[in-house]
């Protein structure tokens, strides 16, 4: 027998007609390597900024993938809709002088 | 008592210390309140037992029977644990899990920095690695103490009920024995009553922050670290844990 003897505590519970008090959502961003940007990585739920460092810490960098942790509240991110696509992405397609495909990398610059 | 044997004696203490918790913390996988405390307790629970293969692998190696790490673990009965009376108490609900974290955590945490200077460099090497894991959990464990602690009243409540429940059980680990004596005498290991002041420092500063009141009573249970009693926990503790290889002995992946 296990000795866990879990409970939902009060005011999480759904009995009684409460709404679930969650804790609210942050975005995950992870930096791999020194050098590297940081890269978004999921979501969690945490009640402060610490613990959902803490909690990222736990969820996302278990198997030596970080060096350095970003957390934001899903909720300040203000973010495009998805049916602006065509207004907002389009008119690039059709532009393409302005990708640098038209230019010759030496082989010694290596990787851009 | 050789200096051996006392010292297969305090790496069985170590060994059985974090083999106790890392079990009972393993418990919650799959249980805890949610999804992101529940892989936090797991990491805790694997950070134990990895340490578990570290304290009694060098145990076997030093009493020089052949005896491997998981020997050790799977082979023995509760008499011959030598674990805290605290860890092998049942995790009871989630706070009373934290505060149990809490107590061992802020003493592990001063043990393992004292044995980084140990006089024998395989004591010195893993408590190198393990301090660095400790002083994450400890610092885990003292947050949600204080959350809980300062929480709501519902959860405070249930950590204060935790904190009364669990404080006889929090002195054993300062209880000064002849291994402690033999070990310190030769520089291997510090006695635990000087641990004592740092670990009660913390914990008084924790407790403050956490609104709750420390019993005035300093009683400490004790004979889990001698073996002399455990608590009736342990065998059923063990009875779960041992299952496996009580009846395929010696099974592997």
């Amino acid at each position: 027998m296990s000795s866990v003897s879990p409970s939902a505590y009060p005011e999480t519970g759904e009995k009684g007609g409460k709404s679930k008090a969650e804790w609210p959502l942050w975005e995950v961003f992870i930096r791999g390597q020194h050098g590297m940007s940081h890269r978004h990585v999921g979501s969690l739920h945490a009640p402060d900024a610490d613990m959902a460092i803490k909690h990222a810490r736990d969820v996302y960098t278990r198997r030596n993938e970080g060096v350095s942790i970003w957390v934001v509240e899903s909720s300040s991110i203000a973010a495009s809709s998805p049916s602006d696509k065509g207004p907002m992405y389009e008119p690039s397609n059709a532009k393409v002088y302005r990708h640098p495909t038209f230019f010759d990398i030496p082989e010694e610059v290596g990787a851009m | 008592m050789t200096r051996d044997e006392a010292l297969f004696e305090f790496l069985v203490r170590m060994g059985d210390n974090t083999l106790v918790l890392g079990h009972r913390v393993s418990e919650w996988c799959g249980h805890a309140p949610v999804l992101e405390e529940d892989i936090a307790l797991a990491n805790i629970a694997l950070d134990l037992i990895g340490q578990t293969q570290l304290w009694l692998g060098l145990a076997g190696e030093v009493e020089g029977k052949g005896r491997s790490a998981d020997d050790l673990a799977f082979h023995r009965d509760a008499w011959d644990f030598r674990n805290l009376l605290l860890l092998e108490q049942p995790n009871g609900d989630f706070g009373r899990t934290m505060m149990r974290q809490f107590l061992f955590d802020a003493a592990h945490i001063g043990l393992l920095e004292a044995l980084k200077d140990s006089a024998d460099p395989r004591i010195a090497e893993i408590a190198a690695k393990s301090a660095k894991e400790v002083a994450y959990h400890v610092e885990r464990s003292g947050d949600t103490v204080i959350a809980l602690g300062d929480g709501t009243s519902e959860s405070h409540d249930r950590m204060q009920k935790a904190l009364d429940r669990l404080w006889p059980y929090a002195g054993e680990v300062f209880i000064d024995d002849a291994v402690d004596e033999e070990l310190a005498g030769a520089g291997i290991a510090p006695l635990p009553s000087t641990l004592k002041d740092a670990w009660e420092a913390r914990v008084r500063h924790v407790m403050a922050e956490a609104t709750l009141k420390i019993p005035e009573d300093d009683f400490a249970h004790k004979g889990g670290k001698s073996g002399f009693r455990h608590s009736e926990h342990l065998g059923h503790m063990l009875t779960e844990m041992q299952w496996l290889q009580r009846a395929y002995p010696d099974a592997t992946w």
